[in-house]
Parts: C-alpha cells; structure tokens; sequence
C-alpha cells in the first residue's frame, strides 16, 4: 500500500452562512399595526433569504469577498491534502470553522464552493452515541447507533461482544438507557465508535467526556487506530492531546488555514500567537502587587532556555520560571521560592533559591530571579505556580499569591523522551528520565 | 451528480488496485437531481433500525402499549356511528354504518397520522442531522413505514365487525394490497413534500393538524362517494384519499369497484409522490443549514 497516497484532497472549500437579519420594531400603534399585517410577507423574505446568496460572488482563489455584511464565512478557500495513514489534527479558537470543516467533509452540510475527494469509506463521529434513544435498552441502542455510523448489521452482530466488554455496563446492557448515569452512556457511544473500520475517521472533540480512566482507554484506542494505517482527523482544543495523537496539525482562524506543519510546532505557534497568556503576569500598578514592606512581587513569567515566554513546553526541554521582585528595606534575609502544582491540584514541589552569591542579607532594589527546571522532569499537563518570597529573622510572609501563572508541558513522542517507546498513557506525578543500566548474563546450557 | 461522478470514476480510476475504494465528491449541489437507489440499498439496515426504533418507543412506557393502535381509531369509530349514523342519518348505500365507517376509518388513521409524522420528521430528527450523514429521504420514510404497524394490528378492527355483520369476503378481497400500497404512497408524498418544507418554514407544524382534520371531509369518510353530484366527481377524485378509501370499502364489503373515484386518484398520488421526491432532493442540502 503507498503511504504517499492522498486520501483526501481539498481544493478551494467555502461555506458561507447568512446570520438572522436583524428585527426591526416600530414604535407607533398605526406602524405596529401595520407590520402585523406586513409580517408574513417580510417573514417570507426573511427566512427565504437564510439560503438565497445570489447577491454574493466568491473570488475563488483570493481571499477578498464581496457581498453583504450578514454573510458569516465559516470557511474560507481552505485547501489542504491529507495522506493515507496521517493523523491530522485539526486546531483554532471557537468559531474557526474546524467543525464546519468537519461537517463538510462529512457530507453532513454542503460546501458552498470549492470540492474535496475523499477516497475510502468515511465515518464521522462528531458525537459520541448519536441516534441514542433513552427509551430502548443499551444492546438496541448499539444496533442502532451502529447503523447510524454506517456499519452493517452483520458487522455489529460479529464485534457485539467485543463492543460490550469494552464499554463494560455488560450487567446493564439490557436496561433501558435512560436509566444509565452520563458516564455509562458515554462509555457506550464510544465504545460502538471505537469499533468502526472506516478508512477515514473523522472526530469532533469527543473525548472531551467521560471518565478520565475511560478516556485513556480510547486514546489508546485511538493511537491504534491511526498505527493501522488508518487515516485520521481529529478537531480538538486540548492541546496536549492533539500533539500526542497527531502527527501534523493545520490551525483555523476565520476560516482559514493559518498553518500547517508538524502538531508540536503547529501547536506551539498557535499558544504564542494567543493574546490572553497565562504564562506571564505584570503588575504595572504597583500598589495593586503582591507584597508586604520588606519587598513586593513585580511579575512573573515562565520561559524556555531561549528566553521566549510560551503557554506550552516539551516536555524534554527546560522551563525557567522568572520572579520579578522589588526589595523596599535592605538587610533582610530573604527566600523567594516556587510551590508547582499539577491540573489535580497536587503539590508537586517546592523550590527555594539558593544561589551561593545571595545567601547573605540583600540590599534594596529590584531583582529577578529564575528557577530552571530540567527537562524530562514534569509529567504532561497543566502546572501551576505560587510564587512567594519569605524572610527570616523574624519570619515574615511578604507574599504568595496562587496560580498566578500556568503553563503546559506538552508530550512528545520522540524516543529520545522518558517514554521511550512506549506509546500509550503514562501515569505519575513527574516523569524523570532516569539513567538505567542493565547487566546481561547468556543463558548456561 | 454526485453519484454519477463517483460512478465515472470507479470505473476509470486505476489509482488504487489492491481494493475497489470508493470516492466521494463532497462540492456545492443544488437544483434538481436523481434519487440515489444505490446509497438507499446501502442504508437498509440503518432504515430497518430506524423504523424499529420508531415502532419500539412509540408506546413506550405505556399501560396500554399497542392496544392504542385499536382503541383509537375504535372511539373514533363509535363516535361518528353515533354522530354521523344516528344523529345525522348519512346516507351509507344500505350499509350498517358502524362497518360503513370502520372500513373507512382504519386507513385514514393510517394515513393522518403517518403524513403528521412525516412532515415533522426532519424537524424531530434535527439533532440526527446536524450530526451524521445517511440520505436525508429515510427521514420523511420512517414514519410511514413505522406506521404499519399500528395499520396491521387496527385491520383486527375490521376483521371482528366484519365478522359480526357476516360479511361474505369476495374476489375483491385480493385487490386490497394494491390499495395498501396506494394508502402508504399518501403520506410518502405529502411527507415528503412537507418535511423539506417544515424545516424552513416551521408553520407546517402549526398548520398539519388543522389540515388533516380538515381532510377528512374531503373523503367519504363519515358520508358515501355516491351522494357528490356527478359533475364534480372528477375533480372530487383527484384526492388521492378518496380512492383508498373507495377502493378499501369496496375490497372488504365486496361491492363493485368504482373505478371512476379511483384512478384519478392514483395518477395524483404518484405524480405528487414522484415530484415530491425531486422536490426534496433539490432542497436537501439546505436542511441542515437552516435548521
């Protein structure tokens, strides 16, 4: 089989809708009264227009459109290939149009202009358990939401079993599923769409649901789905996710592609270009900061080796997280530090800074210190940081504000990181890559 | 069009040899277009599920379960016996108006309550829409297929009346399949018609219900065919619903077969049930667009 095949090619994709016009409202009897009558007709008019775009003219190719200001492009000229077997990760804010472009890819909404090839049978599961009926049991509803994603009935009778044990609510699966609590009916959904074989698989932010020890089982599901030559494309807005599953990622904003390239670097670009960031914070106003009348906090940041403040981190880089502080009194002994705490809210560790040449009572004036943490240190997943700065004889908190910046360590799947080859979730509150040696003796026949 | 490029290029494509990989064109279809049999054949098992779900959770949670399918339409039955046969004193040809009215009023229920359902089908199944991709036709379908079933247990209906008045079953009797499949063209069409345009204009959910109670006095449901001036007959005719129920009273009773009340009939039902389906396959890919 050629890997270098595509297996979708887009060309040129719009889709333009025209949001609600607005409502005018008269404000005399007579006028009222009037528009009563009127109503109907303008009604007519009104939703008729919903679907009529004569008056709009797509320069395809160029990204300049004429038309009317109610006509909302939910995709603009995007083109794209994707190759058999590629993991493509879809990524952008809300109302990029990633889910439009997964809804046309799927035949669910029609483009307005511009084409796609698909070649392969395509199955899109923009929901987990679609078609579900709460009145029929859980066995039926596998039978029916399996059809509804294009299997046979036949198909369904052979993975039956296979289906059920891996949703495991086997003791349920003849209760209706009304009576199922969220978690079992999302168990059940995904377990049918985790037995789809469709050549193309289309996923709209589905593992967003559900348990978290269940939705380690489907993102392994999932890695071997795109391991089978499988051709996946998957929209999601954790980050974390899509650089683990995807191999390259293409980054909606208005409708448009604003890059295309390998998932880290696509997703790193799109976490540095966000203008809210929380991986820095100043405070301009000074006496809004932080602080006691030995010494106030200024800002705080977290950084790579390079020096560049980012939201997110390799895991197998460093991370230097910067304190900016001003000392107000001289002669205090003082100890700023760092306490890390993961997405569950585990203190993860503290860090004091001990740097030898101020270890002595310090003098007035501002200061910045950072505390480098290795790569290959953090598990993946959010951190969060206290930053606090104490002094000693006599002890004083100066300050310690919670969470006052986050930041996101990112897995990568290179060999080269403490996951070695293995490929599926790893559990823990840090990740080390230790040095491991091993001793080999030959078997003595 | 969309079928047609995709069959042109199976049959040039030499891409992909180890399998016979098909391709799907997704690109801007509007105006009309042919109805795609060969998807339809690949989506029965979806069409059997979803005609079973319909069947299975229509009297969910139910104490009476299918007996509605009887009990309904039977009130129905014994108020207009005694409304129409006794107060009014309708003129039935000599028969009973109890079995006057049952044989007529057991289709109808049929056909009223299929074509409600058909025509907000899509708006029902919005979520379905919005969210996967199966022909848009088995929505209006569903319904008219489901609806069988109450059809098939209410013929017990007419079964136990004809069996207290003695009626004699006659040749006729055989002919009754073609007026079963005249009777489930009816809401097909009207289905059809109206759930494309339910969908944008939600006034047909408002309108339905008055309409079809309304269209119970333009069939000899309650009175006989035979009292409509002869001048007006034809066009009297052309509602398709008049010549089910002509055709089932005369099958089930033995009567002669007025032809004359029937075919005019037929011809509109399958014009509308045919145009109808163009009709909705020009308007599919707005639906979910507009919902």
């Amino acid at each position: 089989m050629n890997s270098e095949k595509n297996v979708i090619t887009v060309e040129g994709l719009h889709k333009h809708y025209r949001i609600g016009l607005k409502e005018k409202m008269n404000d005399s009897f007579l006028g009222a009264t009037l528009d009563f009558f009127k109503s109907p007709l303008t009604n007519y008019r009104k939703y008729r227009s919903l679907y009529r775009f004569d008056d709009i003219t797509p320069d395809q190719g160029t990204t300049s459109i004429s038309g009317s200001d109610n006509v909302i492009w939910a995709l603009n000229n995007v083109s794209f290939n994707v190759k058999r077997g590629e993991v493509l990760g879809v990524i952008g804010n809300n109302g990029a149009g990633k889910t439009t472009l997964l809804k046309v890819l799927s035949k669910i909404t029609t483009p307005s202009c511009g084409r796609a090839k698909i070649y392969g049978k395509i199955s899109s599961l923009l929901e987990v358990g679609t078609g579900f009926h709460p009145e029929l049991t859980g066995r039926e509803n596998i039978y029916l939401n399996g059809t509804i994603l294009g299997m046979r009935k036949r198909e369904i009778d052979g993975k039956f079993d296979e289906i059920v044990d891996f949703s495991g609510v086997e003791k349920f699966i003849d209760t209706p599923v009304k009576r199922y609590s969220v978690g079992m009916k999302v168990r059940l959904g995904f377990s049918v769409a985790a037995f789809l074989e469709p050549d193309i698989l289309v996923i709209d932010e589905v593992l967003a649901v559900g348990d978290s020890d269940f939705q380690k089982k489907c993102l392994q599901k999932m890695e071997s789905v795109g391991k089978h030559g499988r051709t996946v494309l998957f929209v999601s807005h954790n980050m974390q996710m899509v650089t683990r599953l995807c191999s390259r990622a293409i980054l909606l904003e208005r409708g448009q592609i604003k890059d295309d390239g390998p998932a880290d670097s696509v997703v790193a670009a799109y976490l540095t270009s966000g203008r809210v960031r929380s991986s820095e914070r100043v405070w301009k106003n000074k006496l809004e900061s932080p602080g006691g009348d030995v010494a106030r906090l200024l800002a705080v940041r977290v950084k790579n080796d390079a020096g560049q403040v980012l939201e997110s981190f390799d895991i197998r880089k460093p991370i230097g997280i910067e304190m900016e502080y001003e000392v107000i009194k001289s002669d205090y002994l003082l100890l700023p530090h760092y306490n890390i705490f993961n997405e569950a809210g585990e203190w993860l560790f503290t860090t004091i800074d001990t740097d030898p040449n101020w270890r002595g009572r310090r003098p007035a004036g501002s200061y910045t210190a950072t505390a480098w943490i290795p790569g290959n240190f953090f598990s993946e997943g959010l951190m969060f940081v206290q930053s606090s700065l104490f002094t000693l004889e006599p002890r004083t908190v100066q300050f310690e504000p919670r969470d006052v910046v986050s930041f996101q360590v990112v897995d990568s799947l290179d060999n080269n990181s403490a996951r070695g080859d293995w490929p599926g979730t790893m559990k823990g509150a840090v990740r080390p890559l230790l040095k491991w040696t091993n001793d080999y003796e030959k078997p003595k026949f | 069009m969309i079928n047609y490029i995709t069959r042109k290029l199976n049959s040039v494509k030499n891409i992909d040899k180890d399998r016979s990989e098909e391709v799907t064109i997704v690109e801007h279809r509007s105006g009309w277009q042919l109805i795609d049999f060969k998807e339809l054949i690949k989506y029965r098992d979806l069409f059997y599920f979803l005609v079973w779900r319909e069947i299975k959770v229509l009297y969910a949670q139910t104490i009476l379960g299918f007996s509605w399918a009887i009990l309904q339409p039977l009130i129905q039955i014994i108020i207009f016996t005694v409304v129409f046969g006794k107060v009014a004193r309708l003129s039935t040809d000599g028969i009973p108006y109890f079995l006057f009215s049952s044989v007529a009023i057991i289709p109808w229920t049929y056909m009223s309550q299929a074509m409600m359902e058909s025509s907000q089908s899509l708006v029902q199944g919005q979520h379905l829409l919005d969210k996967v991709y199966f022909p848009r036709l088995l929505f209006p379908l569903t319904p008219v297929l489901a609806r069988l079933v109450d059809f098939g247990i209410s013929i017990l209906i007419i079964l136990a009346v004809a069996i207290y008045y003695r009626v004699v079953p006659t040749w006729n009797l055989l002919l009754l399949p073609f007026f079963i499949v005249l009777m489930v063209s009816i809401p097909a069409a009207i289905g059809l018609w109206l759930s494309a345009l339910a969908i944008r204009f939600r006034d047909v959910k408002h309108a339905m219900p008055f309409v079809v109670r309304m269209l119970i006095y333009t069939a000899p449901i309650v009175y006989s065919a035979s009292s409509i001036p002869e001048t007006y007959r034809f066009i009297y005719s052309l509602n398709p619903i008049v010549g089910v129920i002509e055709g089932f009273r005369s099958c089930l009773l033995g009567t002669a077969i007025p032809w004359s009340f029937i075919w005019p009939g037929i011809l509109t039902s399958f014009f509308l049930l045919f145009v109808g389906a163009f009709y909705f396959k020009r308007m599919e890919w707005l639906f979910v667009d507009v919902i």
